[in-house]
């Protein structure tokens, strides 16, 4: 480790992303590419700050993915995953066997026997999940038709590594036969029979946990509203998951997309996206810039051709079967080229395969040293390609937006989301309902969330004062925030949150009294409501009608003094910071009264078309009547 | 453009209305006319008198367009009458706010023409059945130009729905720019019996 220590390392890895990742940005050119020329910079071949550090660190940073999956998951319950089947199976499952056999077919005719180059097309068939859904996520194409199909591939690669890992033993090349080194697969030492059941077992597991035990105890963490805790029960959560699937052989980042389907109708949906979110994003940076260190620019600059022609077989076959692929399966020209050109890279797992591969002694460690390069370099060659596509492809084919299926999406969000569901707000919440809305609701008491949800309504545990649990529950997306908490100070700071935050979104806030109300008009707030005058004026409507007055006059002249009153409240906003506010008030309120008193000698001054005094005192005038 | 144009806009349930809908779009955005939705701006029925006045006085033709609902006018817009068309401002001594202006109906009935006959099931025409709108118009010393009826909603096929927004928006304009014809729309059962012949081009 050239004698750095832990915190030298972090800081090297970091610091070279703070400089790279907004050049890149700067340069349109999209944060992965960023990471991988600091990676690039800080290795071995540049200026080895790292050493040969770069490939266990990728390991760990690996644990990105991991993540990455698992917030994917939360965003996918069931349903949305069942609908996006065709494309799992039948697009991811042609995409690699297609790919594969085009691969092995390419290294034999180039004079590989057939076992290396079966290893090397299984290998290679698998994309990059890291690049592709960083990217995608981060151009917002993720709810696209190409992001879609997109991300169905890369689901099922992740699945396909699997049976890929167990059929690599069985390609061992005679020429290297000697010296075996016994299998390292997790399940070696249980007898082969109850591998499968084992598999059973774990993934049984997970789904059993996410949807029984989980929001227990998340519950009772949350009650000690230590917020440290509900992070590190997330992490618990997650690691746990990814140790298990380990164990069995099984590829944690599946276990724990798994882990986030289950619990995509969890109440703590929101809390586990804004806890595990800044996580996966410096852990996938990390691992970028761990690719990028890893590259060996040594082989490369010894065998440019190789290398180069390598590379070439490799984007050009993934372009092509991905073409062909999109088309078939129905993709518009537009999301066939994005689909295409983002999936056209060799992925992280080939990392993992080629060297169990070599391990395996299926393939020559010099053959799987080149493979990786030129899957690094593939790696770094995406954000070019998709760049060319924004910037050159793109204007030619027309808009890449398709909106017209938008309950299939990934993400799909509420227009509505209202923070604060106890009386107020679930009275609301359910008023919107009824008109066949389904607003996205938080709450920050688990124990009201828990009695809310089994009552049958969906809300989800999260303290939206927290700027993380609101992107997550949708906030960017949503064109109305109803912020319905009691609290005055939570109020106002959610408003300037959001106004910073999500200034696309309108906001419709509860008040507390006056001069809470001026808080929140002065802040910028348009639909400022105060909560008790509403039931304050039907509850005098009634005392009057109690004392004898008739129900639509005693209605009318509750609305007609709340209409008065709000244009009272509106007036004194102006001076608010005067001198003389408090004695403005008083004046208001006495004129108010008195003018309402004054037009009860007479009639409400409003409703005077119904008064036939004036009528009256003319016909007594002139004896003529109008009706 | 010579005469400005508001239509007050009644219906209670626009979203289950096929027809009204259709006529009112068809009607907004032209210049020099400005369509007034009571219901969606006094939903809790508390009409605002002074901002009513205010946008009657602005406008030279006052069109009251909504459904026919057992044989007159939505009670929100009876309401607005009472409330805003004032002794002492409207009529009575003094009350010549409106004076001169010009008063129209535009209607949407389930029924069809031949129902709203002596010898159809309603026993009255569709102007018959108008008459008070007409005489407060006539209290006002409003000109009443007559009814503009879509007859048999409840039958008419989206393309006949289209026509008739088609003629409606005509005779808007018609009205706007003073090239319609009064003498001949009193003579017939509803204005847009003859479209044609209401409209001088000019």
């Amino acid at each position: 480790m050239h004698g750095q220590d832990f915190f030298g390392l972090t800081f090297v890895l970091l610091a070279a992303s703070l400089v790279a990742v907004p050049l890149a940005k700067k340069l349109g050119l999209g944060s992965v590419l960023g990471y991988l020329v600091a990676g690039i910079a800080v290795g071995p071949f540049v200026l080895n700050l790292v050493g040969a550090e770069g490939e266990h660190i990728m390991h760990f940073a690996e644990f990105g993915v991991v993540l990455m999956l698992f917030l994917i998951g939360l965003e996918l319950d069931p349903q949305k995953l069942w609908r996006l089947r065709r494309g799992i199976l039948g697009l991811g499952g042609a995409q690699v066997l297609v790919t594969a056999v085009l691969i092995a077919a390419a290294a034999m005719l180039a004079g590989t026997a057939w076992r290396p180059a079966v290893a090397a097309g299984l290998a290679l068939a698998l994309s990059s999940t890291a690049i592709v859904l960083q990217t995608l996520s981060e151009k917002g194409w993720l709810r696209l038709d190409a992001g879609q199909n997109a991300f169905s591939v890369l689901l099922f690669q992740d699945v396909a590594v699997i049976p890929i890992l167990a059929l690599l033993p069985l390609l061992i090349d005679p020429a290297l036969k000697e010296a075996v080194v016994a299998a390292e697969t997790p399940l070696s030492e249980l007898p082969s029979w109850s591998k499968p059941l084992a598999v059973v077992a774990a993934m049984s597991l997970v789904v059993v946990l996410g949807r029984f035990l989980v929001s227990p105890v998340l519950r009772i963490i949350a009650r000690t509203r230590l917020h440290e805790l509900s992070l590190a029960a997330a992490l618990v959560l997650v690691v746990g998951i990814a140790l298990l699937m380990d164990r069995v052989g099984l590829s944690p980042a599946l276990g724990t997309f798994l882990a986030g389907v289950v619990l995509a109708g969890s109440e703590y949906r929101h809390e586990l996206e804004a806890n595990i979110e800044p996580f996966k994003g410096l852990l996938l940076g990390v691992f970028f810039v761990a690719v990028g260190a890893s590259l060996d620019l040594d082989l490369v600059a010894g065998s440019p051709l190789t290398v180069g022609g390598m590379l070439l077989v490799l984007v050009g076959v993934k372009l092509l079967v991905l073409a062909i692929l999109g088309r078939v399966f129905g993709l518009r020209r537009d999301q066939n080229l994005m689909f295409t050109l983002c999936l056209a890279q060799g992925g992280e797992f080939a990392f993992v395969l080629l060297s169990f591969a070599v391990q395996q002694r299926v393939m020559a460690a010099a053959d799987a040293a080149l493979l990786i390069v030129t899957v690094t370099l593939s790696m770094a060659l995406t954000p070019l390609l998709l760049l060319f596509y924004e910037r050159v492809l793109q204007p030619r084919v027309g808009t890449h937006r398709t909106d017209d299926r938008p309950s299939d999406t990934v993400e799909s969000h509420a227009d509505v989301i209202i923070v604060g569901f106890g009386h107020f707000g679930s009275a609301l919440g359910r008023l919107l309902r009824t008109a066949g809305h389904c607003p996205t609701v938080l709450d920050h008491d688990s124990d009201r969330v828990e009695l809310l949800r089994k009552l049958g309504l969906t809300v989800y545990f999260g303290d939206a004062t927290r700027v993380e649990v609101l992107r997550a529950a949708g906030a960017e997306q949503a064109g109305i925030l109803v912020l319905a908490l009691d609290n005055p100070e939570a109020q106002l700071h959610l408003v300037r949150l959001a106004q910073e935050h999500f200034p696309q979104a309108t906001i419709v806030a509860r008040a507390g009294g006056w001069v809470h109300a001026h808080e929140l008009m002065e802040a910028g707030v348009d639909h400022v409501f105060r909560e008790s005058l509403d039931s304050a004026m039907r509850m005098g409507a009634e005392t009057l009608r109690l004392l004898g007055l008739r129900g639509n006059r005693a209605y009318r002249l509750s609305r007609q003094f709340r209409r008065r009153d709000e244009a009272m409240l509106r007036d004194l906003l102006a001076h608010r910071h005067d001198q003389e506010y408090l004695s403005r008030a008083r004046e208001h309120i006495q004129d108010l009264e008195s003018l309402m008193q004054a037009e009860q000698t007479d009639d409400l001054n409003a409703d005077a078309g119904w008064d036939p005094g004036p009528l009256r005192r003319a016909a007594r005038q002139d004896g003529e009547k109008p009706d | 453009m010579h005469r400005s144009v508001l239509i007050v806009f009644a219906h209670p349930s626009l979203k289950k209305s096929r027809t009204g809908r259709i006529l009112a779009e068809s009607a907004s955005g032209l210049d020099g006319v400005v369509i007034h939705d009571l219901y969606e701006s006094y939903p809790e029925g508390d009409v605002d008198v002074e901002r009513e006045r205010e946008l009657l006085l602005a406008h030279d033709i006052v069109i009251l367009q909504h459904p026919f609902y057992w044989y007159s006018i939505p009670p929100l817009l009876k309401e607005w009458i009472d409330l805003v068309l004032g002794f002492g401002w409207a009529y009575g001594p003094g009350g010549d706010a409106l004076r001169d202006k010009s008063l129209l109906s535009a209607l949407t009935c389930g029924g069809g023409l031949e129902a709203y006959t002596r010898k159809g099931q309603n026993r009255y025409t569709v102007r018959e059945f108008l008459a008070p709108v007409e005489q407060t118009g006539r209290l006002c010393g409003m000109e009443w130009l007559g009814p503009f009826v879509v007859h048999g909603t409840l039958k008419l096929t989206e393309t006949e729905i289209r026509q008739h927004a088609v003629d409606y928006r005509r005779l808007i304009e018609a009205l706007r720019d003073d090239r319609f014809d009064a003498g001949r729309a009193a003579k017939l059962t509803h204005i847009n019996a003859d479209v044609d012949a209401v409209i001088r081009e000019d």
